[in-house]
């Protein structure tokens, strides 16, 4: 059994680890629960610990490794007092007052009970992937859920990039340093992706497109050998030979922990009030891209992790006087 | 999951060389291309291989707790890491197409492959049967 906390930041990504920074800088003496070490998006660090290059992040004139900008975050809130539990959060009960959430203890797995007046909700979003069996099959044998990781084992050979977003073509770009082709394959004509990430990527000599066209299954018994491909427009089937494939399709928020809890939308993104952080229970506060859907970069979610730091606080304050 | 303490990072047994970097003890054993065969073969206690890369975030954050896992359980387990950066031939002997993967040796042979980032618990209860 715990004390009671000031405040529990669930997550730590660029939204957690803000409202780590200045929750820690208001003395609120913040426990960050950062996750669970895993090789997908859904990790401690989050989605930039999968990312290899970010150029649009204020105050860097040079690109900056992701896992390096995370550490960075997470050593600064830990310069003010912030507290790590590397563990997650399996279950919550914002029912009553304090606050109850339940993780395993990092070492024995052994369910902690940890308790806070005010908790911020920073869990983000993790890749979503293709849903194959064989995808299953081949994960780590050929189908990656990290280009930065993995890209560099497919030197001199043909990779495949599934999707048309902004982190499709991230990947497509970074693996052309490794790959001999990159095919991006988009289930649409046009792609999602901002203008200059297009330019680049179609100025690249080494990716091409295959458009309109979706993965029905991935060949290969023990490691990946192609794609079959169905073109949805002419329903034409077809085979594209790649030893490595590498999904982008999009996320899904992490909240499976926080259903009946607190209110989320269709698609299970936390509703938040608006120009505010407080979700529908009062003293709980969503930050980053489990709360947005809408611009998911890692400078909107600090900043909303900033303004849920400053909301709770002023909430224990209103609360405890 | 930092931990510092001058006195911990010891009798690892006689391949593995405590070394203190930037304050951190690193307890890990670092193999290469041309040393890693007779290190296994030679070690006496199980030895936990970690193919890692700088550029790979899940590793980094899977190293730290490798350190605890290394310094918990001296004299039962060497762990050993393995840069796929300058040890490519490795990395192709072994088959690797994703890390971190870590490999567990007894004997000398390989006996169980672990891909990707994993907690502590997890880990633990994976290698358990091999100790």
């Amino acid at each position: 059994m715990s004390d009671t906390r000031d405040v529990i930041i669930v997550g730590s990504g660029p939204a957690g680890l803000t409202a780590a920074i200045y929750a820690a800088r208001a003395n609120l003496r913040p426990l960050v629960i950062e996750g669970q070490p895993s090789s997908t998006s859904d990790q401690p660090g989050g989605q930039l610990m999968l990312t290899s290059d970010i150029e649009n992040f204020p105050g860097f004139v040079e690109s900056q490794a992701g896992p390096q900008l995370m550490t960075n975050m997470r050593d600064q809130a830990s310069r003010f007092g912030a507290e790590y539990l590397t563990t997650k959060v399996e279950k919550v009960d914002f029912s009553s007052r304090p606050f109850r959430l339940w993780a395993p203890d990092p070492a024995s797995g052994e369910t902690v009970l940890h308790q806070a007046k005010a908790v911020i909700v920073a869990t983000g979003a993790r890749s979503l992937m293709l849903g194959l069996p064989a995808e299953e099959r081949l994960l780590s044998r050929g189908v990656s859920t990290c280009a930065t990781c993995d890209g560099f084992f497919f030197r001199g050979q043909h990779i495949a990039v599934i999707g048309g977003g902004d982190s499709a073509l991230e990947e497509a770009i970074f693996l052309t340093k490794f790959g001999e082709t990159v095919t991006v394959v988009h289930r649409r004509k046009e792609l999602r992706a901002s203008k200059i990430m297009q330019d680049r990527a179609f100025k690249n000599p080494k990716i091409r497109f295959v458009w309109d066209s979706v993965v029905t299954d991935i060949a290969g018994s023990d490691k990946v050998e192609g794609l079959h491909l169905r073109n949805v427009v002419t329903g034409e089937e077809s085979f594209l030979a790649v030893s490595g494939v590498f999904v982008a399709i999009g996320h899904v928020p992490n909240t499976d922990v926080f259903r009946g809890q607190l209110d989320m939308d269709d698609n299970g993104y936390l509703v938040t009030a608006p120009g505010s952080t407080a979700t529908n229970v009062s003293g709980v506060f969503a930050a980053g891209d489990v709360a947005d859907h809408t611009y998911r970069q890692a400078v909107t979610a600090a900043g909303t992790g900033c303004m849920a730091a400053i909301d709770a606080e002023r909430w224990l304050e209103a609360t405890t006087n | 999951m930092e931990w510092s303490g001058a006195d911990r990072g010891c009798s690892l047994g006689r391949h593995a060389h405590a070394r203190a970097t930037k304050g951190k003890i690193d307890v890990a054993l670092t193999l290469t291309d041309s040393t890693f065969d007779e290190e296994i073969k030679a070690a006496a206690e199980p030895v936990l291989v970690d193919f890692w890369a700088e550029w790979c975030g899940p590793c980094k954050m899977l190293a730290p707790i490798l350190e605890e896992i290394a310094a918990e359980n001296a004299g039962k387990l060497t762990v050993a890491k393995i840069n796929v950066d300058d040890n490519l031939d490795l990395a192709r002997r072994f088959e690797i197409l994703s890390i971190p993967t870590m490999v567990l040796f007894k004997d000398g042979e390989p006996q169980l492959r672990i891909v990707g980032a994993k907690g502590k618990n997890q880990l633990l209860q994976e290698i358990q049967p091999y100790l």
